[in-house]
Parts: C-alpha cells; sequence; structure tokens
C-alpha cells in the first residue's frame, strides 16, 4: 500500500534544517502501523511531507502509494489517489459550511476517479447515518468548518470526513492529543469501523494509550528523522513503561 | 503671503468655476430652481475636489469632476444577464439616464407615489420640494462633498419616491447603457413617512460616467432597504452619493455590489437622528486590473440608542486598488450607541492595493464602538486544508474568497437576494482566475 523508502526532508525556508533523515516504512494493505516518538523527532512532518504541505523540500529517497509517486503529486490528487491526513490540529475555516465543505469534497474526489457525483440529497442521507454513529449533532453539520467545535468535535469531525471520503491510506496525526477518555474512545470506535483488509493506517501519537483502543500489527519507533527501531505491539508497552530515553539509548 | 490652505481652496474655486462656467441649470419649476441656484452657490463656494484634499488622497477626482467624460466600451450585455429578473419588482428604467417608458412598469404601486424628477421639477410636488437638496446640504458638514452639490445643481432627471404604507413589491432603478461617452446625472429622493416599508434596488452600469445622489428621509418606525449592484462595464466610471436621515426605530439597510469599474467612489452620509434607529451600510466589491474602488462613509449618531454597523469586504487582484475610508461620529446625547466597523480586503496578489482609514469621534461617555480594518491574502493552512480533503485549488481558493465575503453577503436580510447575489460573485470569480 505505502511504501516508503530512504525520504529525506528539510525545510523549504531553511535547507540547514533537515527534517526527515531517510525514513523507510512498508505498510501493506490491511494492516495498522503506529508511529511514536519525543517531540521533534519528525513524525508529524512525516504526515505534512506525504499529503504535500508547502513548505518541505524532499532531497532524496520516495514515498508511492499503491505504486503511484505521492511526491510528484498536488495534495488534493494525492487525496483522490487514496491518501488521508487526520490533522493534529484541523483547521478553522468561518465561511465555509461543515456540509458544504464535505460535500464539495466527496464530489472532487468522485470527479477525480471519474465517478459521477452524489446529489444533495443522497449525500445528506450518507452524512446523516456517518454522522449518527460518531455522535455527531446534526447541528454540528451545519456551523461553518471547525468553527467553535470543542477538541473533541474536532477530531471526530475529522473522522467523519475519513468516513466520508473512504481513504485507502489513513494517516492519523496525534488523533488523541486533547482528547478525554471518552472522546478517545469514540474516535477510536470511528477508526476501527473502518478497519479492513483494503485499508491501511497509520498511526502517529506520542502515547501508547491510543494504541489500547486502535491496536497496531506493527510499530516504529522515530528519533531525530528516522525509525531507530521496529516492533510489534509490546514495543509500545515498552515505551509507556521506560519512556522513550531508554529506548534512545539502546540504540 | 498665501497660506497653502487659501491657495487650496484658490486652485478649487478655479476648478468649480471653469466647470461650470459652460453650464446652464435644467429647466424646471420656481421650487427646484431655487434648490439648484442654492447648490450651484455652494459649489462654487467649497470648489471641485482635487488630488491635494484630504478627504481624496487615496482616489484621484480629475476623471470625475473633469468637463469632458472619459469613454467607456460597451460590455457585450448577453454576458451577463441584468441583476434581480427573479423578483417580483416595479421597473423603472433609464438607458444612458434617459427615463425609458417602454421598458418601465407604469409608475404606480400600493402605498408609494412615484413620480420623475423631470415631471415633478414643473409641478409643486411639496414633500419633494421641502426634501430635494436637503439632506445633501445637510450632509456638507463637518466634510464637504462637492460632487453631491454639482449633482443637486444640474440633475436634470431621477426619481421621486413617497411612501406611506407598505409597498407591495419592491421598485428596481435598472441603468442601461447604450452610448459609449454618456455623462449622466441622477438625483432621486426618498421619503419614507412613518412606519412605511420599502425596498429599493439599482442595477446596471448607468454610463461612461454616472453623478448619482439618492436622498433618503427615514420616519419614525419605518424601513428601508436597498440594495444595490454596480457591475460589468470595465472603463466606467461612478460616483454615488447616499444621503440618508433616521427616525426613532426605523431601520436602514443599504448592501452595494460592486464589480469592475475604473473608479467607483461610494459615499454614505447617514444621519441617526431618532432613538432606537438601525443602519447598517455594507459592501463587497470584487476587482481585477485596472479597476479603483473607493468606500466613503460616514455615520453621524445624533440620538441614543441607536445601532450602527459598516461591513466592506474588498477581493482585489492584478493591481486592482481598494479603498475605505469609514467614520463613526457619535455626539454628546447619543449615549447607549452600539456602533460597529470592519473594513477588509483579501489580496489575490502582489499587485493589488488596500488604503483604510477607520475613524472613531466620540462625545457621549456611555457607548460601545468597535472597528477594525485587515488586508491579507488567502491563508495558505486553510487553503492546504482544503486541498489535502481533494478540492482542486482553484476550487478551494473560490470556497475561501467566498467564505471571506460571507460577513457582508449576510447583511443582506432577504435570503433570495442575498443567494442572487452570491452567485453573481462566485460567476465572476470563475471568469477571473489566473
Amino acid at each position: 500500500m505505502l511504501e516508503i523508502k530512504n525520504l529525506h526532508a528539510e525545510l523549504e525556508e531553511d535547507s540547514e534544517v533537515r527534517i526527515l533523515h531517510g525514513v523507510n516504512l512498508h505498510v501493506k494493505a490491511g494492516e495498522v502501523h503506529a508511529i511514536m516518538g519525543p517531540n521533534g523527532s519528525g513524525k508529524s512532518t512525516l504526515g505534512y511531507v506525504l499529503s504535500g504541505r508547502d513548505g518541505y523540500e524532499v532531497t532524496e529517497g520516495s514515498a508511492t502509494l499503491e505504486g503511484a509517486d505521492l511526491l510528484e503529486m498536488e495534495p488534493e490528487e494525492r487525496a483522490a489517489a487514496g491518501l488521508f491526513l487526520a490533522f493534529q490540529y484541523p483547521v478553522e475555516i468561518p465561511g465555509v459550511g461543515n456540509m458544504t465543505f464535505m460535500r464539495t469534497a466527496v464530489n472532487a474526489q468522485r470527479k477525480a476517479r471519474g465517478q459521477e457525483e452524489l446529489s444533495a440529497g443522497d449525500f445528506l442521507k450518507l452524512v446523516r447515518a456517518k454522522a449518527k454513529d460518531l455522535k455527531i449533532e446534526p447541528e454540528m453539520l451545519k456551523r461553518p468548518v471547525n468553527v467553535g467545535f470543542s477538541g473533541g468535535e474536532k477530531k471526530r469531525n475529522e473522522i467523519l470526513q475519513m468516513a466520508l471520503l473512504e481513504p485507502k491510506m489513513c494517516v492519523l496525526d496525534e488523533t488523541d492529543s486533547g482528547l478525554d477518555v471518552d472522546a478517545m474512545k469514540l474516535v477510536s470506535d470511528g477508526v476501527n469501523a473502518l478497519r479492513d483488509a483494503g485499508r491501511a493506517f497509520l498511526v502517529i501519537t506520542h502515547y501508547q494509550r491510543l494504541l489500547n483502543h486502535i491496536k497496531p500489527d506493527v510499530v516504529h519507533i522515530m528519533s531525530e528523522g528516522r525509525i531507530i527501531r521496529t516492533g510489534g505491539p509490546e514495543l509500545a508497552l515498552e515505551v509507556e513503561e521506560q519512556g522513550y530515553s531508554h529506548i534512545l539509548e539502546a540504540v | 503671503m498665501v497660506f497653502p490652505r487659501q491657495k487650496l481652496l484658490a486652485q478649487k474655486r478655479e476648478a468649480a468655476e471653469a466647470r461650470l462656467a459652460p453650464l446652464t441649470l435644467p429647466q424646471g419649476g420656481k421650487w427646484i430652481t431655487a434648490a439648484r441656484e442654492d447648490a450651484r452657490a455652494r459649489l462654487a463656494a467649497t470648489g471641485l475636489p482635487v488630488k491635494r484634499d484630504e478627504y481624496w488622497k487615496y482616489t484621484d477626482p480629475a476623471s470625475l469632476t473633469a468637463a469632458q467624460a472619459p469613454e467607456a466600451a460597451l460590455y457585450e450585455a448577453d454576458r451577463d444577464a441584468m441583476a434581480f429578473a427573479d423578483t417580483e419588482r416595479l421597473k423603472i428604467v433609464f438607458v444612458d439616464g434617459v427615463f425609458d417608458p417602454a421598458a418601465s412598469d407604469e409608475l404606480a404601486l400600493d402605498g408609494v407615489e412615484i413620480a420623475l424628477l423631470s415631471d415633478a421639477a414643473q409641478a409643486d410636488l411639496h414633500w419633494a420640494r421641502d426634501l430635494y437638496g436637503a439632506l445633501e446640504a445637510d450632509g456638507q458638514t463637518p466634510v464637504e462633498r462637492p460632487l453631491a452639490a454639482f449633482n443637486t445643481a444640474h440633475a436634470a432627471e431621477g426619481v421621486l419616491i413617497r411612501a406611506t404604507g407598505k409597498a407591495a413589491r419592491p421598485i428596481s432603478l435598472v441603468y442601461r447603457r447604450r452610448d459609449a461617452g454618456a455623462d449622466v446625472l441622477l438625483h432621486h429622493v426618498l421619503k419614507l413617512e412613518p412606519g412605511a416599508e420599502l425596498t429599493v434596488l439599482e442595477d446596471g452600469p448607468a454610463a461612461a460616467r454616472f453623478n448619482q445622489v439618492m436622498e433618503a428621509d427615514i420616519a419614525d418606525g419605518a424601513t428601508l432597504h436597498h440594495i444595490r449592484v454596480q457591475g460589468r462595464d470595465h472603463e466606467r466610471r461612478t460616483v454615488a452619493h447616499l444621503f440618508a436621515r433616521l427616525g426613532a426605530e426605523s431601520v436602514f439597510k443599504s448592501f452595494t455590489l460592486t464589480a469592475n469599474g475604473a473608479m467607483v467612489r461610494n459615499e454614505a452620509v447617514i444621519r441617526l437622528n431618532g432613538k432606537g434607529g438601525v443602519a447598517h451600510i455594507a459592501g463587497t466589491t470584487v476587482g481585477d486590473g485596472a479597476f479603483h474602488h473607493d468606500d466613503t462613509v460616514f455615520i453621524t449618531h445624533a440620538a441614543p440608542g441607536c445601532e450602527s454597523r459598516q461591513v466592506f469586504k474588498k477581493v482585489l487582484r492584478h493591481g486592482a486598488v481598494g479603498v475605505f475610508q469609514g467614520k463613526i461620529l457619535v455626539e454628546q446625547p447619543a449615549q447607549l450607541t452600539d456602533g460597529y466597523q470592519i473594513s477588509q480586503a483579501l489580496l489575490l496578489d502582489e499587485n493589488a492595493q488596500f488604503l483604510a482609514k477607520p475613524e472613531l469621534e466620540i462625545y457621549a461617555d456611555d457607548v460601545k464602538c468597535s472597528h477594525g480594518s485587515t488586508s491579507g491574502e488567502i491563508d495558505p493552512v486553510s487553503l492546504f486544508y482544503l486541498r489535502a480533503r481533494g478540492i482542486p485549488e482553484a476550487e478551494a481558493k473560490l470556497l475561501l474568497v467566498l467564505a471571506f465575503l460571507a460577513e457582508a453577503l449576510d447583511e443582506i436580510e432577504d435570503p433570495d437576494l442575498a443567494e442572487e447575489l452570491r452567485g453573481r460573485i462566485e460567476n465572476w470569480l470563475r471568469r477571473h482566475t489566473d
């Protein structure tokens, strides 16, 4: 599904600031991978570079989604190809209705894939059903995108978009940050409901606790722009018990 | 020794004298001739505006004051239908400033009296006699508005409307063009009697150069809605003055959409004279290339408990220039004033320019007034968020531009009219992408 080889990236503004130093990662369809690591290790940058955010320059390496070169594509093309980034800080956009936003996104992707666009009525039915599963009030759909949403509501809104867009490769960037226990359960249930053999997840997180809800197949530890250790779910427990410094020292 | 101030005044008076010398006043009866002569005398005293005037610092008045109007190419009429086609309305059509009876509806409407200025000028329409030029004259202090005085003196046509009840339909003033060089003056007077309700719509490019005055006297408890669409022809020039006086518990809401135009100066001079009056002046401007648009607003709170809002949003690109001069003056008796003013520009490239001068002058001690002015580009983080969801860049930008304009469009109370104007802006934006 997702193949990252020797990926190097630096800040566009300042080539002295190198953030990714040769990331190698292979996520197969149906798998859930977790990336853990201390602050500043490059976890979130990896998500941004994969999704095409401005400000980063890839200097070496490759990233492909089902064989297609992601790095050559515009952000919207990556999305249409099946990549989804759930933002750590979902953006508030006053003046754009949440529903309008989501329908425009769904139909833009359908159009890009040569599928027929959904009518307003069909979309409404779809979004209502999915919103109900995530306990999203209909009123939240009418408000401007993320404006006035609580931290939990913003994250649930991200998962709702994911459920509507049905991407192949989902990157969750610190989706647990700012969530209380109940909200984390709700968001995790939403993610788990989307798990299937044709879809893969990359879960970026500081803490092990999210991984109690979203059980990973593989856990990677990232430090200084590199994956320094890879293991099973037990690796996350090791981090939880002993902290990152212990693992970093051992490498 | 000649002081610079006196020198400036002498220069302005000379300009007025030169402009007025070849012009004679339009034909009319005694009352209107008196009003015109008065305006002409006031203009001779203040002179015409020149670039050095503080009030014209950001907008060069030369093309508005010149003896000859610069020509303006006619826009292909079929490319963009006139506005309000789906609104049930009474149409009053002017072609190059001349009333077109064949294209207009009969000037009769329940709850309203309508007369043409050219007809009324020969008769003694007492309510119009008391009002014509009166609000314009009041609006000359503390800031002079010479082009409005010029209009009062020399406009030969316009519409006089008196609403005594709830108007059955909106009155729609339609300004068509046929002549590439027409220089047009129109002067409208609206009088709303206590409790009356009226909506006035305006649409069309009007002329190569259009000088318009609208005076609106809104009595206690009356409501006036005004929606104006100034659009299409790129080379046209417009100077429009809106003078309104509001009585107690009255409401005036005015919205202007401007697209294209080499030079547009829209002045609004509003006086809240009675307790609890509400005045909202809003506008949305979209400009691309050789485009200069100036909103100059002066709202005076003269009575307690009134509310005023100024909401102006401009989207500018390729060297287009936007200007906002907005003032809230709160006089000493106007306690519990609620004043709000926002002017914002979205600059779609580095060549576009926005110049803003927000002003508050407050003499009452218990008031709530806020003002803000910003200019900026499309937020790159929002743009990335939309694109990361699969929305193509051009579409994402369009959504964000419309979102930026939403606060101003929300000022339009009628949802159908708001939707129509939103659609017009969207079409314009789709035509003006890179």
